[in-house]
């Protein structure tokens, strides 16, 4: 039996192989939707402002992702977290995965882990605990579409209405989120005036794209207001704790 | 075989199915080569135990994210989504953005090749960057885990949140007002709703659908 490190060479290269898999099909379909754009007469200016709004808008997510990797990592090594962070997951999930399976094991989170089939019981929890989106999605998304097509097929107002409402629905669940905190007392409005900084951000960006028609600013004004807000949220942080 | 005569909305589920089961295998592929390569296979009480702990919740999750976030992504778009993940927190407003930007709606052909440039190019951006953070993990780390920038990344929801309220739910406030003020009463009566925020989502789902249905068929929409 081979000697184990969590940050062995072999962990990085089946680490890579999944990642270079999944890079491949990003830029797969990145390839096919720009034809398939470019035939609907997209102008390739549009596409290029959304290549460069969805890159600069990933920046803030992308670095707090690192900071998940550097979180599992400690106990993990850099291989696992590192796939698992890149792909499928989300933040908010691979770290109650690791620790619920480590729970079982009864081992602690905060040691590197040394035994490999510890390890691998990790690994395979992790991977197998998040497969229903990419199995329903895989398997059924022919059929969520199709079914969807029906209910705008027949009245094409009600099926943008319905699209909004499925937005509308998850973005209330995520603004009333935001207020869970608020009865702990000032500190748990934080959130709340972050949110309310952001706000007043993008409507400054969205005055000096309409009335002075700054039109570079169209592409970046959501991600202006993401990182504005959550650089001022240290001083205010600072000063209310 | 497929052939040039079918329309791209048939063949983006034929390509999305292959690399979907091809994403399913490579994913499992990590945990069966580590098994295989240490002799280290799992002991089924823990890893049941484990495996019990997680699925039952995030199955659910996933499963209500496939149906919510498939009409909102298009086929293409949830097919790259759900294979690189971080839909809620990256994913799916970067989608959103990227359509109101670009000026196509959510549920139309132009909305879907949108969705799937943006999230195609969102899923590269961050792989680049973990991939840089990893290269660079020593100098990062003191940086990224200082208690300075804290709060910044605590926050990184609200203020990502805020701004998009800003633009969306101005723009549909009728449908948006019931399931809001719904949501405001359920968090701020149990916050320990939030570690579950994503159980929350249908539930705002059903009632800006029934809401809107109800305006809809009165007018008022």
């Amino acid at each position: 039996m081979a000697q184990f490190d969590t940050n062995s060479i072999f962990l990085f290269i089946s680490a890579g192989i999944v990642i270079a898999f999944v890079v491949c099909q990003a830029v797969f379909f990145l390839v096919k939707a720009w034809k398939r754009a470019r035939e609907l007469g997209i102008s390739e200016d549009v596409l290029k402002r959304v290549v460069k709004g969805s890159v600069v808008f990933t920046l803030a997510p992308a670095v707090s992702i690192i900071l998940g990797v550097i979180t599992l990592s400690k106990f993990l090594g850099l291989p696992l977290p590192w796939v698992r962070l890149s792909v499928l997951g989300a933040l908010t999930y691979e770290l109650p995965a690791a620790t619920t399976a480590a729970n079982a094991l009864g081992v602690s989170v905060s040691n590197r882990i040394t035994d490999p089939a510890t390890y691998s019981t990790i690994a395979w929890v992790m991977t197998l605990g998040i497969m229903s989106g990419l199995i329903i999605i895989t398997f059924f998304s022919k059929k969520i579409h199709t079914g969807l097509d029906r209910i705008q097929g027949k009245d094409k107002k009600w099926g943008e209405i319905f699209n909004t409402s499925l937005f509308m629905g998850m973005i209330s669940a995520f603004l009333g989120m935001i207020f869970s905190n608020i009865r702990a007392g000032l500190v748990g409005w934080i959130p709340v005036f972050i949110m309310i900084i952001s706000s007043i951000i993008m409507l400054i960006c969205g005055y000096f794209i309409k009335v002075h028609k700054v039109k570079w600013l169209e592409d970046y004004a959501l991600s202006i207001s993401m990182i504005m807000s959550m650089i001022i949220s240290i001083p205010i942080t600072n000063l209310i704790q | 075989m497929l052939t040039k005569t079918k329309p791209y909305s048939e063949k983006i589920h034929s390509w999305g199915r292959i690399w979907g089961i091809g994403a399913i295998l490579i994913f499992i592929f990590y945990p069966l080569a580590v098994s295989v390569y240490y002799s280290a296979w799992p002991e089924l009480g823990p890893f049941l135990k484990g495996l019990l702990g997680v699925a039952p919740v995030f199955w659910i999750v996933g499963a209500i994210e496939a149906f919510t976030y498939a009409p909102m992504l298009g086929a293409g778009g949830a097919y790259l989504g759900f294979v690189t993940g971080n839909l809620t927190n990256l994913k799916v407003p970067c989608a959103i953005n990227a359509m109101a930007l670009a000026k196509v709606k959510s549920g139309t052909e132009e909305g879907e090749v949108i969705s799937t440039i943006s999230i195609a190019v969102s899923s590269i951006t961050t792989m680049v960057i973990i991939f840089l953070g990893v290269l660079l993990l020593a100098p990062l780390q003191p940086i990224l885990e200082s208690e300075l920038l804290a709060p910044a990344f605590d926050n990184i929801l609200p203020a990502l949140f805020g701004g998009l309220a800003v633009v969306f739910v101005s723009r549909n406030w009728k449908i948006a007002l019931a399931p809001l003020i719904f949501m405001l009463v359920i968090f701020i009566s149990f916050p320990a709703l939030a570690s579950s925020v994503s159980i929350m989502v249908p539930v705002g789902v059903i009632i800006a659908i029934s809401v809107s249905r109800i305006l809809y068929k009165k007018s008022y929409l």
